[in-house]
């Protein structure tokens, strides 16, 4: 029989008995995370190359005001201000980082892995002080169903930019013609995605039938309710491929317009 | 028959170390089984709680190689047993001796939530008629044994000491059960919100990790009671609905 003296209590950052790799999974997530900002706030930076023929990234979509014939209400206003460095996905991105950055899933997983609090659980954090959600500035983390509600007006947006990206313009001949091209089913598999991310928020779950004790008597909002929890089961699988095939949308655009890739027409 | 070594914790709430002791194991054998033998064999003063060996009475609760888990459920064949098996008490809990704890403070906090406050009967004969599909949603909250594992592993509670302030997963399950009940008349959101501190819970869904029966506890319990406090105190717009309806 051996001894070894141990405190009972966790009172470090990082003291566990845990042996297995707790630290993967925060790490995981803070490279995963840190790598999408990195590349979006850049992409949201440029101003240029975020459109080619029929495609628009989604993050300059909608391009209320820009250069590009996309663009809703014409070129960059005059009241913006000149000191202000200008791109058309400033005026939307903060919508969905807004709502990516109030979602549930996230919130759990940045509060690990750039917060440590905790680290992972039954890890021991570097802060002795916590007020969590109830007080502010995180108390703001409730304006959720909010940025939920713009989240969704997107979803019909992106889904028309699906359908704009049907119609091809030939060069030529100034004829716009119904086609389909690599680009096509890159934007359809971002909305398909997303849809399946933004329809499985928690607040909308809430709302659509959550917050009502007896769903029996109101079959709409308990096939709605269903509907949404079923998507809400993946929730995290679907935050993260609608956020890396959000980010390779905008890749391909911008390798298409770049000239390095080529869209390849299907029909 | 092949042996592993469990690192033990012994002590008291004054202190106390890991000890090691080496004992046989065998195909199907639990935790629990090995504590148990270690007792009858080598420690006959090693305190450990435990009573229906089924995961169903929620006594044998402790750490496993440093995860909160119920001693009966956790296979011999699930741990790497090349290495030793170390086994703490819940560390959240005031210790009393060795690997049992001292959970009474979850009973008090039980008694300050308002209980269940079904409307009038619906019948003469004093009962009351509920669809299936309304009663299903609260059925996976009843599971809950009461292990507290879930409360063992809440950061707020475990490293920040909140009892004060935070009601823990548990008894957040707890209240979900009660206010998403298709009979429940009691409004408790507002004392979610104040003194029993949701808004503590940063959704990290350690309780749910941790939970022997499966429940749901964050997205099914946690999430939607949030969801509800933001319709009470939160949603402005939600607000003025429903003051211009009357509904709740």
């Amino acid at each position: 029989m051996t001894h070894a003296t141990i405190s009972l209590k966790t009172d470090g950052f990082g003291q566990t008995a845990r042996s297995d790799a707790w630290w993967l999974q925060p790490t995981t997530v803070f490279f995963g995370l840190s790598a999408f900002i990195l590349y979006s706030t850049w992409a949201a930076f440029q101003g240029e190359h975020y459109h080619f023929g029929p495609y628009l990234s989604p993050f300059y979509s909608p391009e209320l005001f820009g250069d590009s014939p996309h663009s809703l209400f014409g070129p960059k206003p005059a009241w913006w201000f000149s000191w202000l460095p200008w791109s058309p996905a400033f005026l939307i991105l903060w919508v969905p980082v807004g709502f990516r950055l109030t979602c549930y899933y996230y919130r759990g997983a940045y509060y690990k892995a750039f917060w440590a609090d905790p680290p992972n659980c039954a890890v021991g954090e570097p802060r002795k002080r916590f007020r969590g959600e109830n007080s502010f500035p995180l108390i703001l983390q409730n304006i959720h169903r909010y940025f939920m509600y713009l989240a969704l007006g997107f979803l019909v947006i992106l889904s028309t930019d699906v359908w704009n990206a049907l119609w091809f313009e030939n060069a030529v001949t100034g004829e716009t013609t119904f086609g389909m091209g690599i680009g096509t089913l890159v934007l359809a598999t971002n909305v398909v995605l997303l849809s399946g991310y933004t329809l499985g928020c928690h607040s909308l779950r809430h709302l659509v039938g959550g917050r009502f004790d007896h769903l029996s008597k109101r079959p709409m909002r308990r096939t709605a309710y269903s509907c949404v929890g079923c998507l809400n089961q993946r929730h995290m699988l679907f935050a993260w491929m609608s956020l890396v095939w959000v980010g390779f949308s905008d890749v391909y655009v911008r390798m298409c317009s770049m000239g390095i890739w080529t869209d390849w027409r299907i029909f | 028959m092949a042996k592993a070594t469990f690192r033990i914790w012994r002590g008291d709430a004054d202190g106390g170390e890991l000890r090691d002791y080496t004992t046989e194991v065998s195909e199907g054998m639990v935790v629990l089984d090995a504590v148990l033998q270690i007792q009858a064999d080598e420690a006959n003063d090693l305190a450990v709680r435990w009573n229906c060996k089924a995961g169903k009475c929620g006594s044998c609760s402790a750490e496993v190689n440093g995860v909160p888990k119920l001693m009966c459920m956790t296979r011999l064949n699930e741990l790497p047993l090349e290495k030793p098996v170390t086994l703490h008490p819940m560390k959240a809990f005031p210790l009393v001796k060795d690997l049992v704890t001292d959970v009474s403070w979850n009973f008090e906090i039980k008694k300050r939530i308002k209980p269940f406050k079904p409307r009038p009967p619906d019948a003469e004969d004093g009962t009351w008629r509920m669809a299936q599909s309304d009663v299903d949603r609260v059925m996976e909250f009843r599971k809950c044994v009461e292990c507290f594992l879930c409360q063992d592993v809440c950061h707020v509670l475990r490293e920040h000491q909140l009892f004060d302030g935070f009601i823990g997963p548990r008894f957040l399950v707890h209240v979900a059960a009660l206010e998403m009940h298709p009979l429940d008349t009691e409004n408790r959101l507002e004392a979610l919100r104040t003194d029993q501190g949701i808004g503590y819970c940063n959704i990290t869904k350690c309780c749910t990790n941790v939970c022997p029966e499966n429940i749901t506890i964050t997205d099914n319990a946690i999430i939607p009671l949030k969801e509800r406090v933001v319709d009470e105190a939160y949603d402005p717009l939600r607000r003025f609905f429903r003051k211009m309806t009357g509904g709740r």
